[in-house]
């Protein structure tokens, strides 16, 4: 059978976001994938040159809108080690409660577009269902749905009010029941099963050596998660990193299925241990040196490096997003499996295209 | 009599209430606190500048001289920067958002900014008569 080279993407029904992918078919067999990104490059980066630190803060938000709490708290976290702020016990909680809020929203608006990738759409209109509850608590505690803007740099802005934790707590519990509700389905379902089971194979040493981070990693039986570092409040909470031996695409759905229901746990464990105090400490001065920074996002690990000369403007700043990482492995899972399956097995990473072209 | 999952589930789904609501003629009240449209108290205001200097996305010009504080709305990113760093927290977010519109509309807002201090004159008089002293020091 001769070789057919297909393109797939950067415009996709089934993709979310623009990745270009050369597939080389054989017999309906995919033999080879070539990546292409840079459809959507912003330069974020660069703007460190004219906006100043503080500045910053809402810049990186807008690298990833779904996680743009998490980026924000990265970039934060990196210039108060390096000009040595210490932030209040409150913050740090606050911080992890609305960062643990952005990836139960997260998993479940992945869990909706993976059921949408094999065309289960009654499912994924049940996912995003739920996940507009916490969407509901990110807009009455925050003020934005997506974009929160809560971070400054030596704390946080808005703080939670004893209604507000017991409103939390009930709508968390109601969060939980519902997506219990889909686990059958989404886990056991036949056609669930028929689609993902054993597509998208990625070994652990494939893993270990392609540098896959996140949910592809703990997929593939890896157990690391970058809140294990114990940044923010995390020292203070109990939680085993999830991990499923596989590492097929059902193996990575199993891991952000599970995670969503401890990321719940999480948020509670930190409500109960939510300590009394300020909010902000009050920062003079400008960072200078070299520092970098480490988060886990909802897609896996995120890398922040600074560099600063002690004026209001950073020198470099050099974002590592988790889906540029999981891209490698990405284009090791394709090669073996049918052309069909590819959709799945794209969404099967969490492709974030906007954060990896930054 | 055994029912099957699926007649219970169309039976609930008849009966319950429904997920949806029917927008636009039925709306969310807004969450209070919610960052919807900037407005700005236009007689507290002191047109100190600070708002415009501290805005991310340099959305908000002040004019001192004029009295006028103008804030493109389709630059704004609604992060709430501005009303932290008002000295005379004048500035607010409405629950509400602004409606659609087809044409590029500013907030402009018209204000009476506060007189300049005399503090040239003073500080110009009490400059004259230090140094007026000084001389006198120095003639003794």
């Amino acid at each position: 059978m001769a070789k057919t080279v297909i393109p797939f993407g950067p415009q996709h029904p089934v993709l979310p976001e623009p990745i270009h992918l050369s597939l080389t078919v054989e017999d309906e067999i995919v033999t080879e994938a070539i990546p292409a990104l840079g459809y959507v490059h912003r330069g974020l980066e660069k703007l460190c040159d004219i906006r100043d630190i503080h500045h910053m803060i809402q810049i990186v938000e807008r690298v990833c809108g779904i996680c743009s709490k998490i980026h924000a708290m990265c970039y934060c976290q990196g210039i108060e080690e390096m000009m040595g702020v210490e932030v209040p016990d409150r913050a740090q909680y606050l911080r992890v409660i609305w960062s643990e809020l952005h990836r139960v929203h997260s998993h479940l608006l992945w869990l909706g577009l993976f059921a949408d990738a094999f065309g289960f759409e009654s499912l994924f209109y049940q996912f995003w269902r739920i996940r507009e509850r916490v969407m509901d608590i990110n807009e009455a505690t925050t003020g934005n749905r997506v974009i929160v803007s809560v971070n400054v740099i030596g704390g946080v802005r808005r703080d939670l009010t004893p209604d507000q934790i017991r409103w939390i707590l009930s709508e968390l519990d109601i969060v939980e029941r519902e997506t219990r509700e889909l686990e059958s389905t989404i886990l056991d379902d036949y056609t669930v099963r028929k689609r993902t089971v054993g597509k998208g194979m990625l070994t652990r040493d494939q893993a270990l050596a392609l540098g896959a981070v996140g949910p592809t990693l703990r997929g593939s039986g890896v157990k690391e998660d970058a809140r294990q570092l114990g940044y923010a409040a995390f020292k203070d909470l109990d939680f085993e990193p999830i991990v499923e031996q596989d590492g097929d695409s059902y193996a990575r759905n199993r891991v952000r299925f599970r995670e969503t229901l401890q990321s719940i746990n999480l948020v509670r464990q930190a409500l109960r241990k939510l300590p009394e105090g300020e909010i902000a400490t009050k920062v003079k001065g400008f960072p200078e040196g070299e520092h970098t920074s480490r988060v886990e996002q909802p897609r896996g690990e995120l890398f922040y490096y600074f560099k600063a000369d002690g004026t209001k403007h950073l020198d470099r700043l050099r974002i590592r997003t988790p889906t540029f990482a999981n891209i490698p492995p990405l284009a090791a899972m394709l090669p073996g499996i049918e052309l069909a399956d590819v959709p799945v097995v794209v969404l099967s990473i969490d492709p974030c295209i906007s954060c990896t072209e930054r | 009599m055994k029912f099957t999952p699926m007649t219970v589930n169309v039976l609930k789904n008849l009966f319950n209430t429904k997920s949806t609501r029917p927008y636009p003629f039925v709306v969310r009240d807004p969450f209070p606190d919610a960052r919807g449209e900037l407005y700005n108290e236009i007689e507290k205001c002191i047109f100190c500048g600070s708002c415009s200097r501290k805005c991310p996305s340099q959305c908000i010009t002040v004019d001192k001289e004029k009295g006028l504080w103008t804030c493109d709305p389709f630059a704004c990113v609604y992060c709430g920067t501005c009303m932290d760093v008002c000295p005379v927290h004048c500035l607010h977010h409405k629950e509400t958002w602004r409606h659609v519109t087809p044409e590029r509309e500013m907030i402009v807002q018209q204000g009476t900014p506060p007189k300049p201090k005399k503090k040239k004159e003073d500080a110009g008089e009490g400059n004259d008569k230090k140094a007026a002293a000084k001389k006198n020091d120095a003639k003794k």
